[in-house]
C-alpha cells in the first residue's frame, strides 16, 4: 500500500544537509505518480457535493430579493468562497500522509530513520510536499473546468498585497496542516488503531476550519471564539485573506496567530515524537 | 425452503464471529460509534447554520430537512453496519487472490463477499437516525398512521438496496484495475448529496443525473417525505422502488461479467 515508505533510501554521496531532503522530495514525487489516477478520481468526485452545496445555497438566495447578503455574503461572493476552499484545500490537504505515518510506526518502519542522519519529520514533510505536487496537478484538470464554468464568480484579490499574503497563509496553512495530521498519527505509538482519532480530528476541522460555511455568518461570538483556534487558519483564514474580507488590525492579528499555531505545532509534534519513542518497540523494521 | 434456512443459518455465524471480533477490541469500537455520531452531529449543525439565516430552503421547513437528514444517517448507517466494511474490502480479496477461496465455497460468492463482516457498532448511530426523526415528526407535529410507517420500511429497504447495488457495481472495478480504493471511496463523496432536498437542485443535467442514472436524490428524500406526508404523488415512491430493482439488476450483470474476467493472482 504505501511503496514510499517501504523503499530504502539510497546511500547516494549526499554533500550538504539539504541535497538528501531534495533527494527524498524526487522519490516522493516518483512513487506518488503511481496514484495519480487514484487523485485525479478523487478530486472529479469531489466536485459533486461541492456542486450540491453551491445548488443549496442558490435555492437558499432564490428565495430573498436579489442582492440580499447573509452574514456577509451575497451570492456571488458565497460562490466564490467555496471555489477559493476548494483550491486551498487541493494545496494543502493531507492525502495519504497520516495513514502511511501511523503505518510506518505500526510495521516498525521508523527504525531505520532512528539509525539513519534523517529527520522523520523533515523526512515527511518531503513527502507530504512531493504529494501536494501531484496532487494539485492531478487536480488541476477537473477543478479548472468547474472553475471555468464558474468563472464569473471567481474573483482576483481585492487587493495588490493579496498577491503576497494569500500565497503567504497558504503555505503556513500547509505546515499546520501536515503537523496537525503528523501528530494525530504519531499517536499510533500508544493506539493500536489511529484511525478514530483521525477522523475525530478531522470532524472538527471540517466545522471549525470553514469548509463547510465561512465561519463570520456564525454568531459573532461564536466566531471570534473559533479564530483562537487553529483551524480557521486552514481554510477560512487564507481565503480571506484573499478576499480581502479580513483587513487592518484583524489581518496582523490573524498572521501572528497563524505564525504562533504553527510554532506550537511544531513544537507538539516534537515533543510527541520524543515521548513515543520512549514507547516504541521496533517490530519488525 | 431448506436453502433460506441454510443461508440464515451461515449469516448468523457470520454475525456471531463478526462480533466475537469486535468485542476484542472495546475502546476501539466505542470509538467509532462516537466519530460515527460526530459527523451525524456535523450535519445537524450545518443545517441549524443554514436555518439560521432563512425560514425555507426550496419549500422545505427546518424540521422536514432534520427529518430528512435523520432517514438518510438511518440508511447511510444501516448500509455501513450491513455491507460497506465488505464492498470496500473487494479489491482486497482481488489482489491478495483470497477471492479464490471463496469462489471455492459451495455458498453464493456474492452472498459471502457482501455479508462477511457486520458491523454492530453502526446499529448505535441508525438507531440515532431513528430518534432524530421522531424528534423531528414531534415538532411538526406530524403521526404518521401504521400504513405509513409499513411504507417507510420499504422505501428504507429500497434505499439500502440502491446504496448497495451502486457501491458494489463500483466495486467490482477493481476486476480490472488493481488500485480502484480511490472509486470506491468516491461513493462517499456521492452519500453526501443524498441528505439534501432534491427539489434545491434546479431542473437540469445534475438533478436529471442524480435521480435517474446514480438516484442519490431519491434514497432519503423519498422516506423522509413519506413520514413527512408531503409526497407529491405515488410515482415518488414507484420511482425509488423501479429505480432500486434496476440498479439490482445491472449490478448482478455487471457481477457475472466481471467474474468472467478473473484471473487469480494467487498460485
Amino acid at each position: 500500500m504505501t511503496p514510499v515508505s517501504t523503499d530504502p533510501i539510497p546511500a547516494t554521496p549526499s554533500t550538504g544537509l539539504w541535497s538528501k531532503y531534495v533527494h527524498v522530495l524526487s522519490v516522493g514525487i516518483q512513487n506518488t505518480l503511481v496514484y495519480r489516477t487514484n487523485f485525479l478520481f478523487r478530486a472529479a468526485f469531489g466536485l459533486v457535493p461541492l456542486a450540491a452545496t453551491l445548488f443549496l445555497w442558490e435555492a437558499i438566495y432564490a428565495d430573498k430579493p436579489t442582492g440580499t447578503a447573509i452574514g456577509a455574503y451575497t451570492l456571488a461572493q458565497m460562490v466564490s468562497y467555496y471555489l477559493l476552499v476548494t483550491v486551498v484545500d487541493a494545496f494543502t490537504a493531507v492525502a495519504e500522509d497520516d495513514w502511511q505515518i501511523a503505518a510506518d510506526i505500526k510495521d516498525g518502519a521508523v527504525s531505520q530513520f532512528l539509525l539513519k542522519p534523517l529527520d522523520f519529520l523533515a523526512y515527511r514533510l518531503c513527502l507530504y510536499l512531493s504529494g501536494r505536487v501531484i496532487y494539485t496537478s492531478a487536480a488541476l484538470i477537473p477543478v479548472a473546468v468547474f472553475l471555468f464554468f464558474q468563472r464569473e464568480n471567481l474573483v482576483g484579490p481585492a487587493e495588490p498585497w493579496g498577491w503576497i499574503l494569500a500565497p503567504l497563509s497558504v503555505l503556513m496553512a500547509g505546515l499546520l496542516q501536515f503537523l496537525i495530521a503528523y501528530t494525530v498519527a504519531l499517536l499510533s505509538f500508544w493506539v493500536l488503531d489511529v484511525s478514530t482519532f483521525i477522523f475525530i480530528q478531522f470532524a472538527f476541522e471540517f466545522l471549525a476550519s470553514g469548509h463547510l460555511f465561512p465561519l463570520d455568518i456564525l454568531p459573532d461570538g461564536l466566531h471570534r471564539l473559533l479564530l483562537w483556534s487553529p483551524y480557521p487558519y486552514l481554510l477560512y483564514f487564507p481565503v480571506g485573506v484573499y478576499l480581502g474580507r479580513i483587513q487592518g488590525a484583524d489581518l496582523w492579528q490573524g498572521f501572528a496567530l497563524q505564525s504562533a499555531w504553527v510554532a506550537a505545532a511544531f513544537l507538539i509534534a516534537r515533543f510527541v515524537w520524543s515521548r513515543g519513542l520512549r514507547k516504541y518497540t521496533a517490530v519488525g523494521g | 425452503m431448506p436453502s433460506f434456512s441454510r443461508y440464515a443459518g451461515i449469516y448468523s455465524a457470520l454475525i456471531r464471529y463478526s462480533l466475537i471480533h469486535e468485542m476484542q477490541f472495546k475502546v476501539n469500537f466505542l470509538l467509532w460509534i462516537v466519530v460515527e455520531a460526530l459527523w451525524f452531529g456535523l450535519q445537524l449543525a450545518f443545517m441549524t447554520v443554514l436555518y439560521g439565516h432563512t425560514d425555507q430552503i426550496a419549500g422545505w421547513s427546518r424540521w422536514e430537512v432534520v427529518l430528512l437528514v435523520g432517514c438518510n444517517q438511518f440508511i447511510q448507517q444501516l448500509f455501513h453496519t450491513l455491507f460497506v466494511t465488505n464492498l470496500s474490502n473487494l479489491s482486497e480479496l482481488i489482489r491478495k487472490g483470497t477471492l479464490d477461496l471463496l469462489l471455492l465455497q459451495p455458498v453464493n460468492t456474492r452472498f459471502l463477499i457482501s455479508v462477511k463482516k457486520f458491523e454492530i457498532g453502526n446499529i448505535v448511530n441508525a438507531l440515532m437516525g431513528l430518534v432524530v426523526i421522531a424528534y423531528a415528526l414531534a415538532q411538526l407535529g406530524r403521526v404518521p398512521t401504521p400504513a405509513q410507517w409499513l411504507g417507510f420500511v420499504v422505501v428504507c429497504l429500497a434505499g439500502l438496496s440502491v446504496h448497495y447495488s451502486l457501491m458494489f457495481l463500483l466495486a467490482c472495478i477493481s476486476f480490472w484495475t488493481v488500485r480502484a480504493q480511490g472509486i470506491v471511496w468516491g461513493y462517499y463523496n456521492l452519500f453526501n448529496i443524498a441528505r439534501l432536498p432534491a427539489e434545491a437542485f434546479p431542473r437540469g443535467a445534475y438533478r436529471a443525473v442524480f435521480t435517474w442514472v446514480l438516484p442519490m436524490l431519491l434514497v432519503s428524500n423519498v422516506p423522509a417525505k413519506l413520514l413527512a406526508q408531503r409526497l407529491a404523488s405515488p410515482w415518488e415512491w414507484l420511482a425509488l422502488l423501479g429505480m432500486a430493482a434496476a440498479c439490482f439488476v445491472v449490478s448482478e450483470l455487471f457481477w457475472r461479467f466481471s467474474l468472467r474476467h478473473y484471473t487469480s493472482a494467487s498460485a
